[in-house]
């Protein structure tokens, strides 16, 4: 048995390509924010009126065609929800890669454009976000819940100030 | 056999709606609105949750120790495929480096069970189409497999065996002849199933030219695993993406191109063979050596994101991780495959004939308790 000291975390170190591609990314949507590149991964942020714009670009000119999840996160503390879009991509030598589209918008109101019609996969994983955090997508083309029951009253559950029955 | 012309416009005032379901037909329950026009489906609308139990939510309330035993509960039939990537997220979080050892593991747990999970679902798709045959030989031929799996996680189904770190304890020294022997006599009974239900006319005739999901579809509404790979696309994490030990050893990656029921299936024969291909080199390769880090009961993960993914039974299984350096995931996004190929259903059930649901339901191996969480 090896032990380890307390938690060194080494981010893995940025690839030449994610790096091109996030470049590419912001040179294209300059207000965009870069999070991190990393190895096969990279993540941006887009305000919420140029996702559309940012995920056409994503899926047509950097070749991210492959929706895989879309997460969305309660920052509480700082009233925003975080959504994201996990993209991969299928065209030929950029299969191990996944960009991350992030945008924020304000927790008392959450309203982000919907990017079904760019990834029509994204549907359930949007109207699962809608649910469970309270996230409507604008232009959604069916915004109802999925997975919880039908009469849930109560808050968003992914919400941080949802605590769970019994906690 | 035959497709029913898509132009085909439907008289409003003749559509049924016919709830089918819920139910627990094999896999979990799940139900799906259908509107049918005499022996058309007109539009279907899966209802899921009926078995959501908010695995997400419980994770911020565990630690990423604690959290192992509920993360594999969504699938118990590939309960260490599905850990997999949720440990290697952690791993990358920590930066852990594991030792080679428990690596191998990971893999062979990960493999047995992608077979366990394939006899399942071939097993079910069988009785699903009258071949009972194909279930008594499914669930009969994965037992060997279980037997395997529990003497290395000490459990039949749910072992949460593979934990941060490395995986919980080493495998038994005198079990690689057992193992060997197994997999030779399973790579032989993979030709009977051919045979016996592969091409089976029966079996052929309501799975050929049904259900066909084009290579465009697939990737438009982001398919994975064998669905994905059936319509002729050739991506498997474990190649694509390559982590753990898997470059190390020798496989391929079926893909074919038919993209309708029968390729679904076939192709999960084909992967159950590279799966043996790759448990003998790993029972033959195993390294010696410790097969876990000691992080204690509750480690201390840095801060930060990650998103991990790896392909699971069912297909690629990812894991979004936020941590804000407290000993609990400040959030825990599971990607499941099923989840990503339910879209899938409304799509391939339109214009179908009502005897073709359960053959195109089944062949997309959907496991409805996964895709709830």
């Amino acid at each position: 048995m090896q032990s380890t000291g307390p938690a060194a975390a080494q981010p893995p170190a940025p690839d030449a390509r994610t790096a091109e591609l996030s470049a590419k990314f912001l040179q294209r949507f300059p207000a965009a924010k870069s999070d991190y590149v990393r190895s096969k991964r990279f993540k941006v942020t887009v305000a919420p009126e140029a996702s559309a714009e940012a995920a056409l670009f994503l899926r047509d000119e950097l070749g991210f065609d492959h929706i895989i999840a879309v997460s969305g996160t309660d920052y509480m503390a700082k009233k925003e929800i975080e959504v994201i879009y996990f993209v991969a991509s299928l065209r030929p030598g950029q299969e191990d890669l996944v960009a991350a589209l992030a945008e924020r918008t304000g927790r008392d109101s959450p309203v982000v454009p919907s990017l079904v019609e760019f990834w029509p996969g994204a549907e359930y994983h949007e109207r699962e976000t809608f649910e469970m955090l309270g996230v409507k997508f604008d232009g959604h083309p069916d915004m109802r819940g999925i997975l919880l029951p039908e009469d849930w009253n109560d808050i968003p559950p992914l919400r941080k100030d949802y605590i769970s029955p019994g906690r | 056999m035959t497709t029913p012309e898509t132009d085909y416009t439907p008289d409003p005032d003749k559509i049924m709606s016919v709830a089918l379901g819920p139910q627990h037909p094999g896999s979990g329950h799940f139900r799906i609105r259908l509107w049918l026009d005499g022996d058309y489906v007109v539009r279907a609308d899966p209802d899921a949750g009926y078995v959501h139990r908010g695995e997400e939510k419980m994770a911020e309330y565990r630690n990423y120790i604690q959290n192992v035993p509920h993360l594999e509960r969504p699938v118990i039939l590939d309960s260490s495929g599905i850990l997999f990537a949720y440990a290697e997220a952690v791993d990358q979080l920590m930066g852990n480096k594991i030792p080679p050892r428990g690596q191998y593991l990971r893999v062979i747990m990960a493999e047995l069970n992608r077979i366990i999970s394939h006899m399942y679902f071939l097993g079910i798709y069988g009785v699903f189409e009258g071949h009972t045959t194909m279930i008594e030989w499914g669930l009969g031929d994965r037992d060997l497999f279980i037997d395997l799996a529990a003497r290395i996680g000490g459990a039949r189904v749910t072992f949460a065996y593979t934990i941060p770190g490395g995986v919980r304890n080493d495998m038994p020294r005198d079990m690689t002849e057992q193992a060997l022997k197994t997999f030779d006599w399973f790579e032989k009974r993979l030709q009977e199933y051919e045979k016996v239900f592969l091409r089976n006319p029966l079996f052929e005739q309501r799975t050929k030219g049904v259900g066909i999901l084009t290579r465009e579809n697939a990737i438009r509404y982001g398919a994975t695993g064998t669905v994905l790979r059936a319509s002729g696309v050739k991506h498997d994490i474990r190649r694509s993406e390559p982590y753990s030990v898997y470059p190390e050893l020798d496989f391929d990656i079926p893909v074919m191109k038919e993209g309708d029921c029968w390729a679904r299936t076939t192709i999960a024969v084909e992967e159950m063979r590279q799966s043996l291909r790759i448990l003998k080199q790993a029972f033959k390769t195993i390294p010696e050596g410790p097969v876990r880090l000691k992080l204690g009961p509750q480690p201390r993960v840095p801060a930060g994101e990650v998103y991990f993914r790896t392909e699971a039974a069912h297909g690629e299984q990812g894991y979004h991780l936020v941590s804000d350096g407290s000993p609990r995931p400040y959030r825990l996004k599971m990607s499941d495959p099923n989840f990503r190929n339910m879209i899938l259903l409304p799509h391939l059930l339109k214009n179908a004939h009502v005897a073709d649901i359960p053959s195109i339901y089944w062949s997309l191996n959907f496991w409805p308790v996964s895709s709830d969480r």
